[in-house]
């Protein structure tokens, strides 16, 4: 069974500075499987700072690692070629956070449908190209005649994003990047976009890797979780599981923190040690050391994942107790 | 605040022409610009239909005439019919500007898009050899250059070539840092996940929605080179045979025009220079007005 | 008098606990465009006592943003405030003149707006922009007296005195939040508008943010409206919910009530579209799309898309009436019950 996408060990490190370089850790040593015939949805989760940002960029190939391999269907992407190089730009997608800023303020909206369609040569005539995009426009609920020929700046919000995920239904890529796909659409729509991802997944076998900090949403739509703080990995699992019982302090604050639109949860008493300094890379050991309430001395050493059971896993030495698994193999802990 | 779609058949969309007088009657400043420039480009041309282009030269039409009937703008002391001088200088004049801001322009863009977009070395040596040329002053040179130049070879487009030497680093720098911004926009991500290559892109995507910018380097750049060669040729540094307004007054000022009592010699020049760069000048800040939005004004 | 400049929670309690400190009177706003005139505010009415917490909630082009902007008389044209009141602590700010409403924003009703830590000037320390602030409503006040109500506001948002010195810059996004928040009480306003504090904040910082607002309402005793779309934050935060759909109220309960038992059919459909723990992967949203605000729909704005509409609704604009019990609805399958 091949793999589709392989992220092994990559670490992207930034440094600033001509004099006095600073360097700021934006991933450290994660690594994630998506096996090839078995589609899913997995949640990057984190806040802002997490890295989530920078997973994204790496998996479409916009930035390269510092350190790691990213291997796309066995090969290096960042050394791929001609027509592997086209093909994985076909098969690789996303659908990004800001519906507006994707459009370019010159062209109609059916320039972001046309130009893939026309570069991946994924119509043979403009009639029938013309006829995928009102397919795929009417498959996210809008009406072609409603936003074809208008300008992004003429049509809602809402709409402009369906556009977006139109524009992923059209590419039918093997893997989509959706990074807050919701996160500037109003609560009303945000159903029926995340409908339509799952549905990409289910019936068009789309793996998606859903980046977010609404854990809400990722819990209705993901299978699989993966909590990020600070370029590390702090749990990971089944998003039932983890999110149910959280097992790591970051994901219990997470959570515990989450605005849940139900009077009878209001927010925890869990106590928020904030963030002092956001300048300084605590980077010696656990990200999360200097917020967390159970923080011990053995946290200065970066703690590895310790295995909870079939499908959790958390680096915090809270479970030291557990059997340890290496940072590679965390995808067998991610049901499909 | 968004309001939300409109169908089509519901909402009239204001025809094309309507925006564009809409705009105009907000946009004053652009508007009364181009209007004095028409202004400008009928006379030309009615000129050019209508008289013998010849009397612009010396020793065509009576000397020293002050303004009548036969000669709207009265004659010089050579002989030129200073009506027709007007015409052909200000075409002329044009051309020298159209010529030199295109060229300034066309440098600009070409040297702004291959420093921002492919950055490293290459924007090292653009950004490094502009930001030196600029504070060198360019009047200076061009009189000097103009100045050791043979008195045969000036002509109309040399003097445009001297004017160009020192005026293209403005436009590069300028869309430099606007390529610059436009590059990390989304939709050049998009644009490249669809598969554009980085020409396309750059062509496609990126230069669009720099026209109204290019637009106002070229006419920033037109102003300058007409005010330059003005500068030169009032100097005595231009094609002295030519009408340029700028030769006009240095002639009339050889001459001691107002002295002699013949104002209107050096009246006519002087007053066509205020109106075509005081047009220029107009379009450019309205134009600056269209590219940058932060500067328009709300209704 | 150095009183004017202490805190004490006697203030707040005393005065302003049955008389309501914020009414606002059919208040009519409309946008005039190239394409018409769009109403953006078609006669809203509510109160709002001392403590109390108000949250505003509707979709984008619901008119809630207008709200916050109107009841500061900060609506530009082609935006116009066409009618009605806004009645602050017996003053009604509509009647005021400019130079008069320019002393009563800030000291009687404060405005905290979206990706307020953008506005914070980056080239001065965050202390002088809180000087700045109080001295253009009081040029009078002494050195000591000012830095003495600097402190302590920052001190109620739980802040560093340090932080006064520093720059926007060097501050967390959480942080510069809150120093809006530390701004915006300075003068002790009676009302404060909160226009979507925290959208642009993590959920851990947006709860510090949140539990800092709350914590500083009851120590001034002030009026919170927190305006939003984020039916979760509401849930969290505030006393009464009212609901806002093209321009117009369709609803004020109380958060239990809207969050148990919502009346207007378009409450209803809000409240179950939001994802719940118990539920996984049923997604319900409102078919339709909102209406132009150019060309509102006869009746009641919301017959379109609503799933008990009956003939009433599409040519009657349903009148917004108190239901016994107290909530508020604008809806015709509750005229009859209406008091």
């Amino acid at each position: 069974m091949a793999d589709l996408l392989e992220f092994k060990n990559v670490t992207k490190v930034y440094s600033r500075g001509l004099l006095s370089r600073t360097t700021t850790t934006a991933l450290s040593n994660v690594s994630l499987k998506l096996n090839e015939n078995e589609p899913t949805i997995i949640t990057v989760a984190g806040e802002s700072g997490s890295g989530k940002t920078t997973l994204a960029m790496l998996l479409l190939g916009f930035i390269t690692p510092t350190s790691g391999q990213i291997l796309y269907k066995g090969q290096d992407i960042s050394r791929l070629r001609g027509e592997d190089k086209m093909t994985f730009r076909r098969e690789v997608q996303a659908v990004f956070q800001d519906p507006f800023a994707v459009f370019n303020p010159f062209y109609t909206v059916d320039h972001l449908l046309s130009v893939p369609i026309n570069r991946f040569k994924l119509a043979k005539s403009k009639r029938e190209a013309r006829d995928k995009m009102a397919e795929a426009l009417t498959a996210v609920g809008l009406r072609p005649e409603d936003v074809l020929g208008r300008f992004p700046h003429q049509i809602s919000g809402g709409q402009r994003q369906r556009i977006n995920v139109a524009r992923a239904l059209v590419l039918r890529p093997r893997l989509l990047v959706a990074d807050e796909p919701v996160s500037m659409v109003d609560a009303s729509l945000r159903a029926s976009i995340l409908e339509t991802l799952r549905k990409l997944q289910k019936d068009y076998g789309v793996s998606i890797i859903y980046i977010t900090h609404d854990l809400t949403t990722a819990y209705h739509i993901a299978k699989s979780i993966v909590v990020l703080y600070r370029g590390a990995v702090m749990e990971a699992g089944d998003v039932d599981t983890v999110i149910k019982s959280p097992q790591h302090p970051y994901t219990r604050l997470l959570i515990d923190s989450i605005p849940w639109p139900d009077i009878s949860r209001r927010w925890g008493e869990t106590e928020i040690k904030a963030r002092e300094s956001e300048l300084t890379d605590h980077s010696a050991g656990c990200k999360f050391y200097a917020r967390c309430p159970f923080a011990m001395e053995k946290c200065k050493i970066p703690p590895p994942l310790f295995r909870l059971s079939e499908h959790q896993a958390a680096s915090c030495y809270l479970y030291g107790e557990n059997l340890q698994i290496e940072a590679e193999r965390l995808s067998e802990l991610l049901p499909v | 605040m968004t309001t939300a779609t409109l169908a089509r058949s519901e909402v009239l969309q204001p025809s094309r022409l309507t925006l564009l007088l809409r705009y105009l009657r907000r946009n004053k400043g652009l508007a009364i610009g181009l209007f004095i420039l028409l202004l400008l480009v009928l006379f030309t041309a009615t000129g050019t239909a209508t008289k013998d282009l010849n009397d612009a030269y010396p020793l065509s039409v009576k000397t020293k005439q002050p303004p009548s009937l036969e000669f709207p703008l009265g004659t010089d002391y050579f002989g030129r019919d200073l009506y027709v001088g007007m015409v052909v200088g200000l075409w002329q004049t044009a051309l020298i500007g159209v010529l030199a801001g295109a060229l300034g322009t066309l440098i600009g863009v070409v040297l702004g898009f291959i420093s921002a977009y492919f950055g490293g070395w290459l924007d090292v040596i653009i950004k490094g050899i502009c930001q030196i040329l600029t504070p060198i002053p360019a009047f200076l040179i061009q009189v000097i250059i103009a100045g050791s130049l043979d008195k045969r070879d000036v002509t109309i487009y040399t003097m445009a070539f001297v004017v160009v030497l020192l005026a293209w680093m403005g436009p590069t720098l300028v869309i430099r840092s606007q390529v610059l911004t436009m590059k990390e926009r989304q939709f050049v991500s998009v644009a490249k996940l669809s598969g554009m290559g980085d020409l396309s892109i750059i062509f496609s995507e990126i230069m669009p929605n720099l026209l109204p910018f290019i637009a106002a380097a070229f006419v920033g750049q037109v102003f300058f080179a007409v005010f330059s060669s003005f500068n030169l040729a009032v100097l005595g540094l231009g094609p002295l045979r030519e009408p340029l307004l700028g030769n006009t007054i240095w002639a009339a000022n050889q001459a001691s025009a107002f002295f002699n009592n013949w104002w209107w010699w050096p009246m006519a020049p002087a007053v066509a220079l205020v109106l075509i760069l005081g047009s220029l000048a107009l379009i450019n800040m309205g134009l600056d007005e269209l590219a940058n939005p932060r500067v328009r004004r709300t209704e | 008098m150095a009183d004017i400049f202490t805190w004490s929670i006697t203030d707040a309690t005393l005065d302003g606990a049955m008389k309501p400190v914020l009414e606002i009177v059919d208040l009519q706003v409309s946008y005039y465009t190239d394409a018409g005139r769009a109403t953006a505010l078609d006669g809203v009415s509510l109160t709002l006592n001392a403590e109390e917490k108000l949250g505003l909630v509707g979709e984008s082009g619901s008119g809630k943003s207008t709200m916050a902007l109107a009841m500061m008389r900060m609506i530009k044209p082609p935006g116009r405030i066409e009618g009605g009141r806004v009645i602050v602590d017996d003053t009604d700010l509509t009647a005021l003149t400019d130079e008069a409403m320019l002393k009563a924003r800030l000291s009687k009703i404060a405005y905290i707006p979206q990706g307020a830590m953008n506005s914070l000037n980056p080239v001065l320390r965050i202390g002088a922009q809180m000087v700045d602030a109080i001295r253009a409503h009081d040029p009078q006040a002494s050195n000591s007296d000012i830095e003495e109500r600097c402190r302590q506001a920052l001190e109620s948002v739980d802040l560093k005195r340090s932080v006064s010195k520093m720059y926007a810059h060097e501050l967390s996004g959480g942080m510069k939040q809150r120093v809006c928040i530390a701004i915006s009480i300075l003068l002790k306003p009676k009302v404060i508008i909160c226009d979507e504090p925290t959208s642009a904040l993590d959920v851990v910082t947006q709860r510090q943010v949140m539990e800092t607002i709350d914590h500083v309402q009851k120590q001034i005793g002030a009026a919170v409206i927190l305006i939003g779309h984020d039916m979760g934050l509401m849930a969290q935060f505030v006393d009464k919910v009212a609901v806002m759909y093209a321009g117009r109220l369709m609803e004020l309960s109380t958060v239990r009530e809207m969050f148990t038992d919502p009346s207007h059919p378009y409450a209803r459909a809000l409240i179950s579209s939001l994802p719940s723990l118990d539920n996984k992967g049923v997604f319900q949203g409102i078919p339709g799309l909102a209406p132009s605000l150019l060309r509102l729909p006869g009746g009641c704005a919301f017959h379109p898309r609503c799933t008990h509409v009956m003939e009433v609704c599409k040519t009657v604009r349903p009148k917004y009436e108190t239901l016994p019990g107290g909530r508020k609805v604008a809806c015709h399958l509750y005229s009859e019950k209406a008091s």
